[in-house]
């Protein structure tokens, strides 16, 4: 079940570009997502590694188009279907939003249990998603079973049931299920094991991992949580501050970070096989989106940062861009020394 | 029950009656919920012990009834040779009155918004546990007091702080006011259920090394609760602690936190590691889960015998009938674990395999090759 692990963008389906999310508050205007720009390989599982307050949802909700009021998303954010033009997804008409919202791009959030309808069955919520999208419910709702026995649920018993009857991590599957009924091209996932137990987000991250290699499905995962996209994702992305800071293959930023963000995550995040001992927290706190700070946003928790690192922001990319490893650093090639990876040099030692 | 241990836990059973049904009522039928059940657990001085298993096993039901707020059903629950419940109904000679003993047992929440006034100053909330605990100090010598413990936890100036609500605080920044709370009521105990668990992932270790740098210097023990192994497995490990696995009700394995990482020998401690997340890409993902069913079987109505059969892969037909005990491990008295495999003569390794009927099933059947580890 070896996928293709891509390292480059070759066929991108989403282009992601100078897209900002601001709203308008009383202390000034905030930026929650400054000025990205990403490529998401099309069949690809990404990674999309944040803190809280990094922006990482706003980046979700800017792939639907979704941004609430009074949010103003800016930018431009194309999107690749298999067959047919590209669509300029941040200028659809209300058809269009209809048509490739859920049906070309679908999405599932963390906490299932307040997607679905209390009142309604969940035989029902996906008798009513297939019928609003003009499909054809019988052959949709073989699907469904399909999908829900996939996820190892009890399809008939499931799709009966109300979602007050089924335990966190059955809703959540079954969410997952309802997902891809309209058999979507994209699926954008936002903390969607979050609120589950150990064993539960294992075995949901394996069968997502399954249904994407089955499906040719691209997925956008999204989570504070980077041990738990290590062994899923094909690339990881790092949001620090509401940019992106390292992009790269996910063995790549696992194991070689250039950022020194990065790095210092990857240190800070308790582990099993990483020694206690050497574990250290990252310094200091992450910004406030009214006052970002001047230059490389990280430059005040940075240990290499000085009077460049204040006045300039560096911008994302690498010396060598066929790796398709990139970081936003004035100085990537003093980082591994400032900052060594402490679980990789154990395995050096080792 | 020696006086030796702050707190011990024998034999207890939390039981609650689940929400019942319109039809289970007018048949006068309740449905029972053994949220504790026939735990026995003893927690020395300056010990951690850190508590980890899915939602719903009771792991914070058993953190509550060891800081004596949830009553047990039955079994006994001693602070320094008192039983909390007994000094709390004055029944018999009371030793310790029950007042000195639920300050001496504290907690630090899950959510520690939650757990502070909104309207009152960091100042205000931190003052209330020390005029428990020293009436005899004056206002200035509070604020001293108060002032050196914010500065001791990191958030500097503490005159600023002491002056703040919590809505001005971050996450952390609660935590730590939480944390200093439970401190300053001098406790022999301290209860951190899923205390780091809604932090940042980069903000979690900065917490749990504060949490036990305060624990050895005012001697403390903790009993930190959480579901996430790799957290539990910190705290424990830098305290030469000892993890406790809970699993429906019951304690399934116990002992030092490196012996039951290197060494576990109960199957659903085993399906834990391979559930945790590891950082390391080296490490081969493909390993099939040690799980032949996914989800948790309802408490309400836990399977026969040895709870996890319907889940083990290594399960038999004999563990379907009888309920393991705790046996050591090789002999070594700290290490336990309630599972037929570690006694050799057991009826266990004659019996048959457990067959799963034909739907649900996740793994290929394993073959009856395994023997008695000797």
């Amino acid at each position: 079940m070896q996928r293709k692990r891509t390292k480059t963008v070759d066929d991108p389906i989403f282009e992601v570009r100078d897209t900002t999310v601001s709203f308008d508050m009383e202390r000034g205007e905030s930026k929650v997502l400054n000025e990205v720009n990403i490529d998401v390989d099309r069949g690809e599982v990404l990674g999309v590694v944040g803190e809280s307050g990094s922006g990482k949802s706003m980046f979700a909700s800017a792939l639907l188009d979704a941004v609430v009021d009074p949010g103003v998303l800016t930018g431009d954010i194309t999107f690749h279907p298999e067959s047919g033009e590209a669509i300029d997804l941040l200028n659809l008409s209300q058809e269009q939003v209809k048509q490739v919202r859920w049906e070309e791009i679908s999405m599932v959030f963390q906490g299932a249990m307040s997607s679905f309808n209390p009142t309604m069955s969940i035989g029902d919520h996906f008798r009513e998603t297939l019928a609003v999208h003009d499909y054809d419910v019988e052959e949709g709702m073989e699907r469904a079973e399909e999908l829900l026995a996939d996820l190892y649920l009890e399809s008939e018993q499931v799709l009966d049931s109300y979602p007050h009857e089924l335990s966190g991590g059955m809703s959540q599957r079954a969410l997952i299920a309802l997902s891809l009924v309209l058999e979507p091209e994209v699926l954008v996932m936002d903390e969607p094991t979050a609120a589950l137990d150990l064993l539960m987000q294992r075995s949901i991250i394996r069968l997502i991992r399954q249904i994407a290699d089955e499906r040719d499905l691209t997925i956008v995962f999204i989570t504070h949580d980077l041990p738990l996209v290590a062994n899923l994702a094909d690339r990881i992305a790092v949001l620090y501050a509401f940019e992106f800071v390292e992009v790269g293959p996910a063995y790549e930023v696992l194991t070689e970070a250039k950022h020194p963000y990065t790095r210092a995550l990857l240190n800070s995040t308790p582990n099993l096989e990483t020694p206690r001992e050497q574990m250290r927290p990252i310094e200091g706190a992450a910004p406030d989106p009214v006052s970002v700070p001047n230059g490389c946003s990280y430059h005040p928790r940075c240990p290499l940062a000085d009077a460049t690192c204040e006045r300039d922001d560096p911008p994302l990319e690498s010396d060598t861009p066929e790796d398709g490893h990139v970081a936003a650093c004035h100085y990537v090639e003093k980082v591994p020394e400032t900052v060594p990876l402490t679980l990789q040099e154990v395995k050096v030692n080792e | 029950m020696s006086e030796d241990h702050v707190v011990s836990l024998q034999d207890v059973e939390v039981h609650f009656e689940s929400e019942q049904s319109l039809l289970s009522q007018l048949r006068g039928e309740t449905e029972i919920v053994k949220a504790v059940d026939g735990i026995s657990l003893d927690i020395p001085e300056n010990d951690v012990v850190a508590l980890v298993g899915e939602s719903g096993c009771g792991k914070s039901t058993l953190g509550k009834t060891a800081i004596g707020v949830q009553r047990p059903t039955s079994g006994s629950v001693t602070y320094r040779g008192q039983d909390i419940w007994k000094a709390k109904d004055k029944d018999g000679n009371v030793e310790i009155p029950h007042d000195e003993i639920r300050q001496s047992l504290q907690i630090i929440p899950q959510d520690p918004g939650a757990s502070l006034n909104p309207n009152k100053t960091v100042q205000h909330s931190l003052a209330a546990p020390l005029k428990l605990r020293h009436p005899e100090m004056d206002s200035f010598e509070r604020r001293e007091r108060i002032n050196e413990m914010i500065s001791r936890v990191g958030m500097s100036p503490p005159e600023d702080y002491a002056k703040r609500f919590p809505h001005q605080l971050s996450g952390g920044e609660k935590q730590r006011v939480a944390l200093i709370r439970a401190l300053l009521m001098n406790p022999d105990l301290i209860l951190a259920d899923e205390a780091v668990s809604a932090l940042d992932v980069s903000l979690r270790i900065d917490m749990m090394d504060l949490m036990l740098e305060l624990q050895e210097e005012f001697n403390t023990s903790f009993l930190f609760i959480s579901h996430n192994l790799s957290n539990a497995s910190y705290v424990a490990g830098k305290s030469d602690g000892r993890i406790g696995i809970m699993y429906l009700g019951e304690l399934v394995e116990l002992g030092p936190i490196d012996e039951v990482l290197e060494n576990p020998k109960h199957p659903y401690t085993k399906a834990l590691v391979w559930a945790t997340p590891n950082l390391d890409p080296d490490i081969d993902d493909e390993t099939e889960s040690p799980l032949r069913k996914i989800d948790v079987p309802d408490p309400r109505n836990p399977p026969s015998g040895c709870r996890f059969h319907t889940r083990c892969p290594k399960a038999r037909e004999a563990c379907k009938g009888n309920t393991p005990e705790a046996v050591a491990v090789d002999g070594d008295e700290d290490h336990t674990v309630t599972c037929f495999r570690e006694i050799d003569d057991h009826e266990y390794w004659d019996s048959p395999k457990l067959e799963d009927e034909p739907s649900g099933t996740e793994s290929e059947p394993t073959a009856l090759e395994d023997e008695p580890v000797q």
